[in-house]
């Protein structure tokens, strides 16, 4: 982050809090979406601490009760607070998405600088590693990964990290190829810098813009992934809450009427879905101008 | 057209290793899953030995390697094997429940073309007002529900309160007959057997679940569509255009419009061949009889031949639509593949 | 033509039916039904129409029962909770008009209804039955373990005396051979059409059988499709029983519970099979559906404690987790009050009657005097596939056991997994379990769920002197003097060892709308045969 954001005011001529402020008074849709994250941050860090309820306690007198001013959110079908456990899932649905783009950030930002910089054979085995699991019908990769390895949240992280992999893979490589022979580049390596150096701290950090939009956007995704992964019956152990899983579980109660089991969580999950996808809108805008015209 | 043709052969050479990773993968990936098939399909009250019998008969007894060696010359055979949840063949499975899914998706990506193009054209026209931020933010919300529950939702609004939906009960219902089999999308078949009841009641099965993809497809459409207009609407053909004093009309569609489509097709292909494997979860939730459905099925209870078979059928059709784009593109831009 | 009436007739509303209708909607199929058509959702659908082939489901089932006759079957009673049962204390003929039984028990002859025919019209003999017997016993896996619980093992045992006559010889004379025989497994197939469709290779025409069947009974299939439908005809020449009401019958399965819900509930599909029990307790409330709640015969969803599992060897922690089990509130939560309650009971065991209620209640204190052991950490292992019950059952117990020391995580098991990881390498440490014994009789139960290296028994439990009982009781009849005694303590060393620890008793759920005549069976299939339409 810092390269970047110190790299970037030397291109354009302009200072990076003055630019962010002006793309944020242009946009009030990115403004709102920096709100929302905040809100989200806020819940993850401080909810478990402030809900009303123990998010685990049961009470099965008080099973299936329609939103009150005691319960906001309702109770489900043990009796345990709806609320409680909307807000405390903030945490570990954040927890796996954050785990899940870093790893793949890592991994991929790694194995697409080798690619791009080296080149040659191991580009091209790379490449067509790449394209294996980009061929693979991803959500049924995740599945099969996370059934193979035990649904635990580790692997969860891991097969989401998995199917992310490949694309930030290419964005790198393509960045760093572009760029590998770039007057700077040349200039660094003749000033004595070893490859690693200048790969590390002179091409690399120009990829970081794209890649910034794109982990925002994967934020979202992998939300939506775990969700999924629940949905299925192959997501985090019971009673851990989480919002794929009391949305699935949820899910089979609409039909009832107990419509709150499902809508709430399934709100939340939205919101922090749609969060994270306005930002890396917004963030797109203020890396680079150019895409707005 | 030397170079070119050159280019295709070796684009298409590349996509050989991947379909033998995928090959390779999806053994390792089901060997991997934990349970013992064996166990699960001797069914109740079997004991060791009818398990071991079962065991033998589905060639799991042998060691990795060996199975692996089996399955690649069954492969090289086109025998895809048999599906134990089904009973099927899996070549057989996939060609009844490819074109469920297939014609879901496509239902799908045409209607949300129809809402995302316009509504990326209008964004693209009005860059920074409220129209393009009510825009980003219609189509962001789109793709930030889970598609389980907009089709949840979407059953207990439209079905269970309204009464407008017919019952989610898959393809048709039950009242219906399915059209004679030609091509396997009822859609075709009806209209081809001139069966225009059937073709109605195929089509309002085929709403709510497509309803649902089409709004978790609303976003990379419409923002691709409004990036390519904008980069178009300010290159300098349309500066020119517009100096000759053409009408603004002529100039959106007949010009920049055009002009945009190729990366919007583009866009296209990635989205189906994306929405094919992420509609699991819709066709689920339908009861959709598609190949979605299938493979989680089959993975839940380490339906070996059934994974393997639905993952190589989707890398292969991910790799066919990728070698079209790729070739299509060589052919139309000449600057592309010659480099 | 009554299809096309219902069709016309759903063209000419189905396409505007608007809120305002619905009223209206609701009353219609009961009119539609005249067609003799009636629709049954269900959450699982077949995958072969032979239940003798490796791999087929449970749902497969209703096609033995429903499209092929075996020689006997069992008569009917009023079931508890509403609604018909099947009665194992009667048997009936099915294909068989009487039999005698030899009096040493070891020869049993049948004599076949001369009237009874196949499909293809060409008259049932004792040559069909034999060769469907030894098909049962040579196709090894499940269908071969099931006729070996009745004494029949090997083909020798079976012969076709003359067109009429079948006799089979027994090793031992057993109580459980006659009912064996009425268990969807000894159906009886059309030798000859099965025999011209036989290879070299598959010499019991699995293959032509899976996909086509070749029987005599009530229904035929006139068409499946895979993976959502079979759709049964009615077989006018049948002469099994009383000719069924309905011509036709459609088994359509739908995957998502709360849509099966939706259906019946508006009336679209006449009847839903085997609904969760919370639909079944809210459904019951509702005017114009019926719902059937039977507890299943001899089936008891019990947590299993593995003796291979060290602190699990000491009695007083199994006692220990067995007082602790919020039983009631499981039972209400879980179960939503569906079934029977089987805990609570009298310490003193007087009468053979099984399932029965475990002698221990919730007692937190009495529990932690049993936990004088420090406590531990185990996972509590549930299956994915029966998560409908059993994970508000694991969360209740997590909760309470936290309170004795015990700290147990959930675990949710994928399917294919869970029988290889709880039943067949029995590795679970703590578990829930819910075997049911198709035989009704408790000696059967603990044949398969308390013997040493028996499928059910997860818990690894060895006991000398329950193997003994249970080798000793299990083929001698009910009226024999050693058979109640034995059985009584049976029971008391159960409740004293404690490898399975009872909760409740299930029961099937069965939701109907516009049609009737529903009735239960062991097999927890759907047998379309005795469906009415309603009687309003």
């Amino acid at each position: 982050m810092v390269d970047m954001t110190s790299s970037q005011p030397a291109r354009k001529g302009d200072t990076t809090l003055g630019h962010i402020a002006y793309v944020l008074k242009d946009n009030p849709v990115t403004m709102l979406a920096f709100a929302m994250l905040a809100f989200f941050l806020g819940c993850a860090f401080f909810g478990p601490a402030l809900v009303p309820y123990d998010p685990l306690a049961t009470n099965a007198a008080r099973a299936l009760e329609a939103p009150s001013w005691d319960h906001w959110f309702g109770t489900d079908n043990l009796g345990r607070d709806v609320f409680s456990r909307v807000i405390v899932a903030t945490r570990l649905d954040l927890t796996i998405s954050v785990a899940a783009v870093a790893l793949s950030f890592v991994v991929g930002s790694i194995l697409g600088s080798i690619a791009g910089y080296w080149g040659g054979w191991l580009d091209a085995v790379l490449n067509r590693c790449l394209d294996t699991i980009m061929a693979f019908p991803l959500f049924v990769l995740a599945m099969g990964v996370v059934a193979a390895l035990g649904n635990t949240v580790e692997n969860i992280i891991y097969a989401t990290a998995i199917i992310n992999i490949p694309f930030y893979a290419r964005l790198v490589r393509a960045e760093v190829n572009i760029r590998r022979n770039a007057g700077f580049a040349q200039a660094a390596k003749l000033a004595g810098n070893s490859d690693l150096r200048v790969l590390a701290v002179h091409i690399f950090p120009n990829a970081l813009p794209p890649m910034m939009v794109q982990v925002s956007l994967n934020l979202g995704w992998a939300i939506l992934n775990a969700a999924g992964l629940s949905f299925i019956g192959l997501g985090v152990r019971p009673p851990t809450p989480e919002w794929g899983i009391m949305v699935a579980e949820g899910a089979n109660f609409i039909v009832s009427g107990e419509w709150w089991l499902a809508v709430f969580p399934g709100l939340w999950l939205m919101l922090a879905v749609f969060t994270f996808n306005l930002l890396g809108d917004g963030l797109r805008d203020i890396v680079d101008p150019r895409k707005r015209t | 057209m030397n170079a070119r043709t050159k280019m295709i052969l070796g684009r298409m050479a590349q996509a050989i290793p991947v379909v033998m990773g995928v090959v390779v993968i999806s053994f390792l990936l089901t060997r991997a899953l934990p349970g013992d098939p064996a166990a699960y399909f001797a069914g109740p009250a079997a004991d060791e030995a009818s398990i071991a019998e079962i065991r033998e008969a589905l060639g799991l007894d042998k060691p990795l390697f060996q199975q692996f060696f089996l399955y690649v010359g069954d492969l090289a055979r086109g025998d895809l094997g048999t599906s134990l949840t089904t009973g099927q063949t899996v070549m057989s499975d996939l060609a009844a429940r490819l074109p469920a899914s297939l014609e879901l998706t496509l239902v799908a990506l045409l209607l949300s073309c129809a809402i995302a193009i316009p509504l990326g054209v209008l964004a693209a026209t009005r860059p920074g007002t409220w129209v393009d931020h009510l825009c980003r933010v219609l189509v962001t919300a789109g793709v930030s529900m889970p598609t389980f529950f907009t089709g949840i939702v979407l059953i207990y609004v439209f079905y269970y309160l309204a009464g407008l939906a017919p019952s989610p009960l898959g393809r048709l219902d039950f009242i219906y007959l399915s059209p004679p089999h030609v091509t396997g999308f009822y859609l075709i078949d009806a209209a081809l057997a001139g069966d225009w009841e059937t073709w109605f009641g195929a089509l309002k099965q085929l709403i709510l679940p497509a309803t649902t993809l089409a709004l978790f497809t609303l976003a990379p459409i419409a923002r691709m569509t409004r990036a390519a207009m904008l980069s178009a609407l300010s290159s300098d053909f349309i500066r020119t255009a517009r100096a000759a004093g053409l009408g603004s009309r002529k100039v959106l569609y007949g010009y920049a419009f055009r002009n945009a489509l190729l990366p919007v097709v583009t866009t296209l292909g990635m989205v189906f061949s994306f929405t094919l494997g992420a509609n699991v979860l819709v066709e689920k939730v339908f009861a959709w009889p598609g190949i979605g459905s299938y493979a989680v099925e089959a993975l839940v209870v380490s339906d070996y031949a059934a994974v393997q078979g639905f993952v190589l059928a989707m890398a292969l059709l991910f790799v066919a639509l990728n070698l079209v784009i790729d070739i299509a593109y060589a052919l139309i831009d000449p600057r592309i593949g010659l480099n | 033509m009554t299809d096309t009436s219902r069709r016309t007739f759903l063209k000419l509303t189905g396409g505007t039916v608007g809120a305002a209708m619905l009223p209206f909607l609701k009353t219609m199929p009961a009119q539609a039904q005249s067609g003799g058509r009636i629709v049954v959702v269900s959450g699982q659908t077949i995958n072969s129409l032979d239940l003798h082939r490796t791999g087929t489901n449970r749902a497969s089932y209703q096609v033995a029962v429903n499209c092929y006759d075996r020689l006997v079957s069992f008569g009917t009673k009023d079931a508890p909770g509403g609604g018909l049962s099947y009665d194992y204390d009667v048997i009936e003929p099915e294909l068989a008009e009487s039999w005698t039984i030899s009096d040493d028990g070891l020869t049993m002859t049948f004599k076949i209804k001369p009237d009874a025919t196949f499909w293809d019209g060409r008259k049932v003999t004792a040559a069909d039955v034999k060769w469907s017997f030894d098909r049962a016993v040579s196709a090894g896996g499940f269908p071969t373990v099931q006729m070996k619980a009745g004494g029949l093992v090997r083909p020798d045992q079976f012969e076709a005396v003359d067109d009429e006559t079948f006799v089979i010889t027994l090793d031992k004379p057993s109580k459980l051979t006659l009912p064996d025989l009425a268990v969807p497994v000894p159906f009886i197939i059309n030798s000859e059409e099965a025999k011209a469709n036989a290879t070299e290779d598959d010499p019991w025409a699995m293959e032509y059988l899976h996909t086509t069947p070749a029987g005599s009974g009530a229904f035929k299939v006139v068409r499946w499709d895979q993976g959502q439908q079979p759709v049964y005809e009615r077989n006018d020449t049948w002469v099994g029983g009383p000719l069924p009401s309905f011509e036709q019958v459609i088994v359509r399965e739908v995957p998502s519970p709360a849509t099966r819900r939706a259906l019946v509930e508006r009336g679209d599909v006449q009847m839903s099979f085997n609904i969760p029990n919370k639909d079944a307790s809210e459904l019951a409330e509702m005017d114009g559906v019926d719902v059937y709640s039977t507890p299943i015969e001899n089936c008891i969803h019990c947590l299993c404690p593995n003796f291979n599992f060290e602190p699990f060897q000491d009695a007083n922690v199994r006692k220990a987790l067995a007082y602790a089990i919020p039983y009631e509130a499981i039972f209400q939560t879980a179960a939503y009050g569906r079934g029977a309650p089987m805990w609570g009971g009298e310490a003193e065991i007087t009468d053979t009657a099984w399932p029965r209620k475990s002698p221990f209640m919730t007692d937190m204190t009495k529990a932690k005097e049993h936990m004088a052991a420090s406590g531990f950490e185990v996972p509590l292992s549930i299956s994915l596939g029966l998560a409908d019950w059993m994970e508000p059952t694991a969360l209740l117990m997590q909760e309470a056991f936290a309170e004795i020391g015990i700290k147990a995580e959930i675990e949710k098991i994928p399917g294919a997994n869970w029988r290889s990881a709880a039943l067949v390498e029995k590795r679970l440490p703590l578990h829930l379990e819910n075997f049911g014994g198709w035989l009704n009789t408790p000696d059967y139960y603990f044949f398969w769920a308390y013997k040493h290296g028996h499928l059910f028994n997860s818990s690894n439990y060895l006991n000398e002197e329950i193997e003994q009982l249970v080798d000793s009781t299990l083929h001698i009849p009910m009226d024999d003097p050693a058979y109640a005694p034995n059985i009584k303590r049976m029971f008391e060393i159960a409740f004293e060892d404690l490898p399975r620890i009872p909760l409740w008793q299930p029961a099937l759920n069965v939701a109907m709308n516009g049609a009737s005549g529903y009735e239960f069976w062991f097999h927890r299939q759907l047998d379309v045969r005795p469906l009415t339409t309603a009687t309003t």
